[in-house]
C-alpha cells in the first residue's frame, strides 16, 4: 500500500492524518449540536481536542523536515477515506458515549494499522524509527479509549427509540 | 382618427386608413410593408399591423395600415381605403375593418365575391383586374399593382417607392426589381383613373422630409433592453413575441452580449437568473402562457434579490387563448401571480416606440432595486409596425450597487438605509454567499425565525416602495375634470379621444400609468386632484385594472370602468362616446 | 487560475460555517467532503467556484460550501447553473442535485443540459428517495417499495440516469458511492476538469427513509473495465450491470456549448441604423 519513501513524506501523512480526525470530529460534533445531542457534541469537541494537540506536535517535528506540500488526492491512503476519519455513515443523532468511543477505537485502529504497516515495510533505519514512534502513539490511543470506554456499558437495544415521527423541513 | 367626418373634400386630411386583403400567397402584407416605408421615407408617421388566418402559409391575411403628419398613438376607428386583391375569406375581417359610406373600396372582378360588409356599409366601390394585369407583366404580381393604386391615391412620390424596392428585392435581382416596378406603374395608372370625389392624400410634415425610425415594439423592446445594458437573453419561442428574441439573438451578440435558446419558459427564467446572478443584467421575453411557467422563478428572483426583466407581450388568455391578438389581461397574474408576499416591478409601455424606453428603464430599476421587472407589451404593441421619430437617448443603464473588492464579513443581505444591498458577484475574494429562495438572514443562511422573516420582507417591500421613479411612472396630458385613466397600448386610443374632445372644447385629462406596480399612489391622487370622474379603460375582459386601482387607491366620487376583452381593441371613438354620453 | 497558483487551498477553505442539517449517517456529509476534496486539489480559488442547486436534502450544499452559491427552485438548478456559466465561463460551476429534485421536477433540464453539453459538472446524490418530505418513492426507487403516498410500490419502473445522460449527450458519466470519499473525490476532480457537461452520479444512502442502503457499503465495487469514449459501448455496460458498478464509465469528446460573449464589435448606437429610413 503505502509506499512513502521519506522523512518528509512520513509527516505528511502523519500530520494530515490528525487534521482529517479534528475536522471530523468537529463535524461530528455540530452534527450532535444542530441534533440536540449535548452529551456528544461535548465528547467529539473533546476528541477533536485531543486530535488537534496530537496534530500540533507532528506540526513541531515538520519545521526541520523537507515536508512536501500534497494535495488531497496525492496522500497515498489505501481506504477510501484518511484512516482517522471516522466514517460518517456510522453515526446516528442519538448516539450514546459507548457508540461514539467504539468509532473512534476503531478510528485510532485504523491509524495504527497504517503506521505499523508503514514500519514492516520500511527500510531506512530513520524512517522507520519515526514510523514506530507514530504506531505507539496510536497505540497509546487506543489503549486510552478502552479504558474510557470501561465507564459505558454497551446500551440497551432500545437505545435509538424516537417516539416521534420525522418532520418535513422543506 | 377618422378622416371620413372631419374632412371635407379635396382638403388634406389629417390621417388615412387602409387595408389590404389577399389569401393563398398574393402578398399582401408585403405590399403594406412597402407602402409603410414608402410613407416613412417621406416623412409621414403611420403604423402597420395584421390580422391573418389560422394558416402558417397562405392564409388570408390583411395589412392595416394608418398615415398622418402627426405622431399617430392608434389604428384609425374606419378605413378609408380598402384594395382586396382577393376576397376568399375576407368577411373574417369584417369585425377589424369598419368601413363607412365615405370608405372607397377597390376589389379585383375576378377576385371572389364582396363580402356583406363591404354593401352593408355604404362604401363607395371600383374595380380593378389587378391578377389579369399582372398577368400581362413578365413577373409581375397582383400585391404590387395593389400598392402602385395605394401609392397613386395616397399621393407619395414614385421615386420613394421604387427606393423600397430596390432595397426589398435587390437581392432577388434586376428581374424582380423591374417587373415590381412596371406593376407599380401599372397600379399608379389605374389609381389615376379612379375618379373619386375625396383624395387621400395627407401633407407631408414639411418638405424636408424628417428622418423617421421604422420599428415594431418588440424590435423596439429589444433595443431598448441593449440600450438599458441587458447582455444576457435567455428564450423560448411564443407568439407573440418571439421576435423580441429573434432581434435580440444577433443584435446581442454584436454588443459583446449572448442569448440562449432554452428548453422551456421555466429554464429560460432561471437562465437570466442565473446570468444575472453572475453579473450580467439578463432578459427573457414570453407571453401569458409562458410568464404562468414562469412565476414560481420570478418570486425566487424577488426573494433573493436577483435583477431580472421578463417582457410579457400580452394575448388573448386564459389559456392558449388567441395567440395573435391583443388583451392586456395578463395584470393580475403579473401583479399577483407569486405566491407568497413578492413586491417586485411591473411597468407598461404606452406606445410602439415607448416599448423602447420603458424596456430600458425596467432594466435600470431592475438592476437598481435587484428585483424583476415585468413589462406588459401586447400583441398590439409588439407587432405593430410605426414609422415615429427617433426615440430621445436617456440615461437610464443597469447600475447595480455591486461589491467587486475583495471583502471581510460580507452579508448579502444586510439591512440598509435604501433596504437596497450591495452584491457580491462571483470571483470576489469573500464576497461568496448563497443565494436563496429559502426565508433568511442578513447574511443569507436559511431561517424559519419570525424576526429574520419580517425584517426580509420589510426590505424587499421598502425598496421598491420609497424609491425615486421621477415623472416617468405615467404620461399625464390635458386638463378638466374629467380623466381618462388607463394603462399600457390603451393609452393610444384614450390620447386620440381625448385630442378629439379637446377639439370640441371638452376638457379632459388622460392619465397614462406606465408603472403599474408599485402604484404610485400619492403621484396619482395628485394627478387626479380636482377630477369628478374618472373613466377607467382597459382592455379586460373583467376590469383587472380597475379593479386594482379599486383595492389600492382612492379614487374620485364618480367613476366608471370601461373594459372589454380582446380582440378587438377599444377605439378612441368609442372612449370619446363614453366620455361625451356621460357628460349630457 | 492566477490565484489559484499563488495560494495552495485547504479541504477546509472550500467549507462554510453553516452548521448542515442532514441527519447524521446521511450520505451527503461525505459528499460534501468529496466536493471539498476535490476543490482543493484542483486549487481553484473558492470565489471562482459557484455551487447550484434546487430544492431537497443534497440541494442544501451550497450553504455549507465556502463558494457562491444558489439555492433555487425545485428542479431547475442545472438551467440557472448553464446561464450562470454561459455569463460567466470564467467560473468553475458545480450543481447538486438528487433524484427527485433532478430526474423527476428537472426532468426535462437534465436532457437539454446533456445536449447543450455547457461545461459544468452535475452531481447527482442518488438516495432513491424523497427525503425532506418525509420518505416518498423517487424515479429511481425500486416498484415495490412501499411508502403511504405509494402504498405497495409505485409498480414504475426506476428511472436510469445514466444512459439517459448518455443518450442525451452529456460527455462524462460516472457513478461514485459517498461513502468512498476519496474514490467520489477523485472522480469528481476528473469531471469538473473534463470539458462539456460531466455527470456525476453518487450512490448517497438516506439512513432515515431507506436504512436498508445501509448495506450499499457491502454492495458497491469498482468497475471492472476501463472508460471508454464509446456511448453505445457504455450503455450496454450500464444497462447490464447490477447497478453497484463504480468509477468513470463514459468520456467522450464533444467540444463544450459556449458562445463568444464580452467582446463588442458594433457600438450599441449602431444597431439603430437598421431602424432608421
Amino acid at each position: 500500500m503505502t509506499n512513502l519513501t521519506n522523512i518528509g513524506d512520513l509527516l505528511a501523512h502523519a500530520y494530515q492524518i490528525e487534521i482529517e480526525a479534528v475536522e471530523r470530529y468537529q463535524m461530528l460534533a455540530d452534527q450532535m449540536e444542530v441534533h440536540n445531542n449535548s452529551e456528544l457534541e461535548k465528547l467529539f469537541r473533546k476528541l477533536a481536542y485531543h486530535e488537534g494537540q496530537h496534530a500540533e506536535e507532528i506540526r513541531t517535528q515538520m519545521t526541520d523536515a523537507n515536508v512536501p506540500e500534497l494535495k488531497p488526492g496525492e496522500f497515498r491512503w489505501a481506504g477510501p477515506d484518511s484512516p482517522e476519519a471516522v466514517d460518517l455513515g456510522d453515526i446516528h443523532y442519538m448516539m450514546t458515549p459507548w457508540h461514539a468511543l467504539q468509532l473512534a477505537l476503531k478510528a485510532e485502529q485504523q491509524a495504527f494499522a497504517f503506521f505499523d504497516e508503514f514500519r514492516r515495510s520500511a527500510s531506512d533505519p530513520d524512517i522507520k524509527r519515526l514510523a514506530d514512534e507514530f504506531a505507539e502513539e496510536e497505540e497509546e490511543h487506543v489503549a486510552m479509549v478502552l479504558k474510557e470506554l470501561e465507564k459505558y456499558p454497551e446500551p440497551d437495544d432500545d437505545w435509538d427509540d424516537d417516539p416521534d415521527p420525522p418532520v418535513s423541513p422543506e | 382618427m377618422s378622416s371620413s367626418k372631419r374632412n371635407d373634400a379635396g382638403n388634406p386630411r389629417q390621417s388615412v386608413s387602409i387595408a389590404i386583403v389577399g389569401s393563398g400567397g398574393t402578398g399582401a402584407l408585403t405590399a403594406g410593408a412597402m407602402l409603410l416605408e414608402a410613407a416613412g421615407r417621406v416623412g409621414l408617421y403611420g403604423l402597420m399591423t395584421r390580422s391573418v388566418g389560422p394558416q402558417i402559409r397562405g392564409g388570408e391575411a390583411a395589412a392595416l395600415l394608418r398615415f398622418s403628419a402627426q405622431p399617430l398613438a392608434c389604428m384609425g376607428d374606419s378605413y378609408d381605403l380598402l384594395i382586396a386583391i382577393d376576397w376568399r375569406n375576407a368577411d373574417r375581417f369584417a369585425a377589424e375593418i369598419a368601413l363607412t359610406k365615405d370608405s372607397v373600396v377597390i376589389g379585383d372582378p375576378r377576385g371572389g365575391d364582396m363580402p356583406e360588409m363591404v354593401p352593408e356599409s355604404g362604401a363607395r366601390t371600383a374595380e380593378i383586374a389587378m391578377k389579369a394585369l399582372a398577368k400581362d407583366i413578365p413577373g409581375g404580381r397582383q400585391n404590387m399593382i395593389a400598392l402602385g393604386v395605394a401609392v397613386g391615391l395616397l399621393g407619395l412620390p414614385e421615386a420613394d417607392l421604387f427606393a423600397v424596392i430596390e432595397k426589398q428585392l435587390g437581392k432577388k435581382g434586376d428581374e424582380a426589381v423591374t417587373a415590381s416596378k412596371a406593376a407599380i406603374e401599372v397600379g399608379l395608372a389605374e389609381a389615376a383613373k379612379l375618379d373619386h370625389a375625396v383624395p387621400l392624400s395627407v401633407p407631408s410634415a414639411n418638405a424636408e422630409k424628417p428622418e423617421r425610425w421604422m420599428i415594431t415594439g418588440n424590435e423596439a423592446a429589444g433595443m431598448g433592453a441593449i440600450r438599458g445594458g441587458i447582455r444576457f437573453a435567455a428564450a423560448y419561442p411564443i407568439t407573440p413575441a418571439t421576435e423580441i428574441l429573434e432581434w435580440l439573438a444577433p443584435a446581442l451578440t454584436k454588443v459583446g452580449g449572448v442569448l440562449v435558446q432554452a428548453e422551456d419558459e421555466l429554464a429560460s427564467i432561471n437562465m437570466v437568473i442565473g446570468a444575472s446572478f453572475g453579473g450580467k443584467p439578463s432578459l427573457t421575453a414570453t407571453s401569458g402562457p409562458g410568464l404562468a411557467l414562469m412565476i414560481e422563478s420570478l418570486g425566487l428572483a424577488t426573494a433573493a434579490e436577483i435583477p431580472i426583466v421578463v417582457v410579457d407581450v400580452m394575448r388573448g388568455g386564459p389559456s392558449t387563448g388567441i395567440p395573435t391578438k391583443s388583451e392586456q389581461s395578463d395584470l393580475n397574474i403579473a401583479i399577483h401571480g407569486c405566491h407568497g408576499d413578492a413586491p417586485h416591478l411591473v411597468l407598461a409601455p404606452l406606445s410602439v416606440g415607448d416599448c423602447l424606453f420603458t424596456t430600458q428603464w425596467a432594466a435600470h430599476l431592475a438592476e437598481a432595486m435587484q428585483a424583476p421587472a415585468v413589462v406588459l407589451s401586447d400583441q398590439f404593441l409588439g407587432q405593430t409596425r410605426a414609422l415615429i421619430e427617433r426615440p430621445a437617448d436617456v440615461a437610464f443603464i443597469a447600475q447595480r450597487a455591486a461589491v467587486t473588492e475583495a471583502v471581510n464579513d460580507y452579508r448579502r443581505y444586510a439591512l440598509t438605509a435604501e433596504a437596497v444591498s450591495p452584491m457580491a458577484i462571483p470571483g470576489v475574494a469573500g464576497g461568496q454567499y448563497t443565494a436563496d429562495g429559502l426565508t433568511h438572514d442578513e447574511a443569507g443562511t436559511p431561517s424559519s425565525a419570525a424576526g429574520h422573516h419580517e425584517a426580509q420582507l420589510d426590505k424587499r417591500r421598502d425598496k421598491i416602495e420609497t424609491f425615486t421613479y421621477g415623472d416617468h411612472w405615467a404620461d399625464i396630458e390635458g386638463e378638466g375634470e374629467v380623466a381618462v385613466l388607463t394603462w399600457g397600448s390603451l393609452t393610444g386610443p384614450a390620447r386620440e379621444a381625448v385630442a378629439r374632445l379637446a377639439e370640441d372644447g371638452i376638457k379632459a385629462r388622460l392619465v397614462a400609468l406606465r408603472l403599474i406596480a408599485p402604484l404610485q399612489v400619492e403621484q396619482l391622487a395628485t394627478a387626479l386632484a380636482g377630477c369628478k370622474r374618472v373613466l377607467v379603460v382597459e382592455q379586460t375582459h373583467s376590469g383587472q385594472f380597475y379593479r386594482y386601482l379599486r383595492s389600492m387607491c382612492d379614487l374620485p366620487d364618480e367613476v366608471r370602468a370601461f373594459h372589454r376583452a380582446g380582440p378587438l381593441q377599444i377605439r378612441p371613438s368609442e372612449i370619446d362616446a363614453q366620455i361625451r354620453e356621460w357628460r349630457s | 487560475m492566477s490565484k489559484a497558483q499563488a495560494v495552495a487551498y485547504k479541504q477546509g477553505d472550500y467549507k462554510s460555517k453553516v452548521k448542515p442539517i442532514w441527519c447524521p449517517g446521511c450520505g451527503d456529509y461525505h459528499v460534501l467532503i468529496s466536493i471539498t476534496r476535490a476543490l482543493a486539489e484542483i486549487g481553484v480559488a473558492p470565489e471562482d467556484v459557484a455551487v447550484i442547486s434546487g430544492i431537497g436534502c443534497s440541494s442544501r450544499i451550497p450553504a455549507y460550501t465556502n463558494c457562491y452559491g444558489f439555492h433555487g427552485v425545485h428542479g431547475r438548478s442545472l438551467a440557472l447553473a448553464a446561464g450562470l456559466k454561459v455569463a460567466r465561463p470564467d467560473l468553475t460551476v458545480l450543481i447538486t442535485s438528487g433524484d427527485g429534485d433532478g430526474f423527476s421536477i428537472g426532468g426535462n433540464h437534465f436532457l437539454h443540459a446533456c445536449r447543450r453539453n455547457v461545461d459544468m459538472t452535475y452531481i447527482v446524490m442518488d438516495n432513491r428517495v424523497y427525503g425532506m418530505t418525509k420518505g416518498q418513492p423517487s424515479p429511481t426507487t425500486e416498484p415495490d417499495w412501499d411508502s403511504a403516498l405509494s402504498p405497495g410500490g409505485t409498480g414504475l419502473r426506476p428511472f436510469h440516469p445514466l444512459v439517459i445522460a448518455l443518450a442525451s449527450g452529456a460527455n462524462f458519466v460516472a457513478r461514485t458511492f459517498s461513502g468512498d470519499p476519496n474514490g467520489t473525490a477523485r472522480v469528481l476532480v476528473e469531471a469538473i476538469r473534463h470539458p462539456g457537461f460531466s455527470f456525476v452520479e453518487i450512490l448517497s444512502p438516506c439512513v432515515t427513509f431507506r436504512p436498508d442502503e445501509k448495506e450499499w457499503k457491502n454492495m458497491v465495487h469498482t468497475a471492472p473495465v476501463e472508460p471508454t469514449d464509446d456511448a453505445a459501448r457504455a450503455a450496454r455496460r450500464i444497462m447490464t450491470d447490477d447497478g453497484f458498478n463504480l468509477g468513470v464509465l463514459y468520456r467522450g469528446h464533444r467540444a463544450p456549448y459556449q458562445p463568444e460573449i464580452g467582446t463588442a464589435s458594433v457600438d450599441v448606437a449602431d444597431l439603430e441604423e437598421a431602424f432608421l429610413l
